[in-house]
């Protein structure tokens, strides 16, 4: 009677658990896309502030990229951006303080709107920046129309500003080439590696040393990952230099060789257990039947052992899409499309992981910072489903 | 019920003794370490120090979570937006300095550059050393990341604002662009004061469009003559002040800020 409750109590204790783990995981998903999806109701603006100009200004509203140019002095005249002939000119908030007295400003900036409403009378062709909440009724000027952040351009832009001010740019198109390339080298690199190297220890390796070998490999899956990245900065990518004839060693190669190195442990203590698994009596058939040691190796045990060979590939990519600290140290983070394995390349974990602690907590770059989390779940999911979905419809 | 009424006493002592907590910024962290080590020492308080950055201490600072935020950069507007929706006044002071220095290879011949020239050089409009008198060699541009407290003073001062351009090197950490300027022969980057070492060179800049051109050290950044040089802030609740006073006090008086010399930084006045 008691065992009988005992049981059951332990088989609840199981299902409770997993039910544990599954909705972590899902809460962890709800909260990702929660903030994720938010990004996109931001204006590209700093929060609190808004974009001026004089009233006599013909301009009505400018996208984000324009003004980003515009406060980077790259226009001198306002027909460039859709105005009149003028020249064109940019006070920067901050500079304020060289035109105005403390005692214009306000102690609490709470002159600020008539500081700038006379600014622009005495600059009528300038644009500025004026915290919304100094529009008041001593203002006088035109706010600037600005979009908000939309799906698209977030996808097409090519630049990633994401703190620059007053408008920030959040172009995440680079980032996303930049991690499929690198992870794809990473899967490149690796697997093939791995996978011969998973052969020779399960198939002709004698079992005395295999004792020592595996050990070895499964050690270098403990190594902690910003190891693996000084390994990188201080090794790998001086050779890359050397052997390329670059100026710059860190590359997306860079980034490429050091995930194969990480993922190696995972596709071979996977991929050997695989072989391992496949049943004796397959072998004996195959070699009974006249087939060679390497043809039974290719033609029946590799076959046999191909779900094992999957799922360590999924989980060799997973590692190498999601890796943060090594890939950041050895890529160079340059947020630009790249056209070679040879260019720095900036990776969306890399972004993460350097970006978020500095972020201010719930602004618009915070939540940028969880869109491209989003982004990454996405991919690393879908190559998931698409590897189970191949796997399983050709058995 | 003596043991209770002493366990109630001992209680009631430790949650008095509740210490200050610093949090933020990781420039200023080994100071913030080194002052409350000395401060924890001389009045027998309770003053512990984390990192994680500018934007978490001051976010922490809202929350509650910390006593005092550290940080490499001003408030930002929204964040003071934030602090004044939760009905929460607060101060900000400048405990220390910190003098950014730019780097080149040892190898560069070039050992001098005007704003103007390092403006073009960051936002990736001079390309090649030859154009600054250097020999024929393309230039290699290391930034901090966007976010870094570092990076947004070097745009300020450096850049007059203008972005950087998008094909610089983004590193994690200033340590990591000393070993990649040591490690290319036509890099350029900039690190605060206390990583030089003879791995790099540094150059002599001038603001004045090449009349004068200073070197960075302790001397020229306290007299003000070297111009890139940024503060470091602490900010805290204004609720908080009494309890704080007293760290803060001794963090400004000359003994708090003869140790911030000696961590390599600049002293707040």
């Amino acid at each position: 009677m008691i065992k009988k409750y005992f049981e059951k109590l332990q088989i609840a204790l199981l299902a409770i658990s997993s039910m544990i783990t599954t909705v972590t995981i899902f809460l962890i998903v709800v909260f990702l896309f929660s903030y994720g999806i938010k990004f996109f109701t931001n204006s590209s603006i700093e929060k609190g502030y808004d974009i001026v100009v004089h009233e006599s200004n013909p301009i009505q509203k400018l996208s984000p990229v324009i003004l980003q140019q515009i406060f980077d002095q790259e226009y001198t005249f306002w027909h460039e951006v859709g105005g009149n002939q003028d020249s064109l000119e940019i006070l920067h908030f901050e500079d304020l303080p060289n035109y105005y007295t403390e005692e214009q400003i306000g102690a609490e900036f709470e002159l600020v709107g008539a500081c700038i409403t006379d600014y622009l009378s005495k600059h009528p062709n300038a644009i500025t920046i004026i915290p919304s909440i100094n529009i008041d009724s001593s203002f006088k000027g035109k706010i600037v129309e600005v979009a908000s952040i939309k799906f698209t351009d977030v996808f097409t832009t090519q630049k990633w500003f994401p703190t620059s001010k007053p408008i920030a740019l959040f172009g995440i198109l680079p980032m996303i080439i930049g991690t499929l390339l690198v992870s794809f080298g990473a899967i490149v690199l690796a697997l093939p590696f791995g996978i011969a190297c998973a052969i020779y220890m399960a198939e002709i390796m004698k079992s005395r040393w295999r004792k020592y070998l595996k050990p070895t490999i499964e050690l270098l899956a403990g190594i902690p990952s910003v190891v693996y990245g000084f390994f990188g900065l201080v090794v790998i990518v001086p050779i890359i230099k050397n052997v390329f004839q670059l100026e710059v060693g860190e590359t997306a190669l860079a980034g490429s060789i050091i995930l194969a190195i990480m993922a190696l442990p995972t596709i071979i203590t996977i991929t050997e257990d695989a072989i391992q698994n496949v049943p004796n009596s397959v072998r004996e058939a195959s070699l009974s039947l006249g087939a060679s040691k390497w043809q039974t190796i290719l033609y029946v045990v590799l076959p046999f052992a191909k779900n094992g060979i999957i799922t360590a590939t999924v989980l060799g990519i997973g590692r190498a899409i999601g890796e943060t600290m090594a890939v950041l140290m050895v890529t160079g983070n340059s947020a630009i499309i790249p056209n070679s394995f040879l260019q720095p390349v900036r990776t969306i974990p890399a972004t993460i992981a350097a970006e978020l602690g500095e972020a201010p907590f719930g602004g618009t770059h915070f939540q940028a910072l969880f869109t491209l989390g989003c982004i990454l779940f996405l991919f690393s999911m879908g190559i998931n489903l698409y590897v189970n979905y191949t796997s399983r419809s050709k058995n | 019920m003596k043991k209770i009424a002493f366990i109630l006493f001992l209680a009631f002592n430790i949650s008095q003794a509740q210490g200050i907590k610093i949090k933020g910024s990781d420039t200023v962290l080994p100071l913030g370490q080194k002052e409350a080590e000395a401060f924890n020492k001389k009045s027998n308080a309770n003053v512990s120090v984390t990192g994680g950055g500018s934007g978490v201490g001051i976010s922490s600072l809202v929350d509650g979570t910390t006593d005092i935020a550290a940080s490499s950069r001003k408030i930002k507007m929204d964040e003071k937006m934030r602090l004044q929706e939760a009905g929460k006044k607060f101060k900000e002071i400048v405990v220390a300095r910190d003098a950014l220095t730019v780097i080149v290879h040892p190898e560069n011949k070039v050992s001098q550059l005007t704003r103007e020239q390092l403006e073009g050089i960051f936002t990736g409009k001079i390309k090649n050393w030859k154009e600054v008198g250097g020999a024929d060699l393309k230039i290699v541009v290391y930034s901090r990341e966007t976010s870094s407290g570092t990076y947004e003073f070097f745009k300020e001062i450096v850049l007059k604002r203008k972005n950087f351009s998008s094909s610089v090197l983004a590193m994690p950490a200033t340590g990591a662009i000393v070993q990649s300027v040591s490690q290319t022969k036509g890099a350029i980057g900039y690190v605060g004061l206390a990583y030089l070492d003879k791995s790099t060179k540094a150059i002599k800049v001038s603001f004045d469009q090449g009349k004068t051109y200073t070197e960075s050290n302790l001397q020229t950044a306290k007299a003000g003559t070297y111009p890139i040089v940024r503060p470091l802030f602490f900010y805290y609740l204004t609720k908080d002040e009494t309890r704080v006073k007293a760290l803060v006090d001794y963090i400004l008086s000359p003994v708090g800020q003869t140790l911030a010399e000696k961590s390599g930084y600049i002293s707040a006045k």
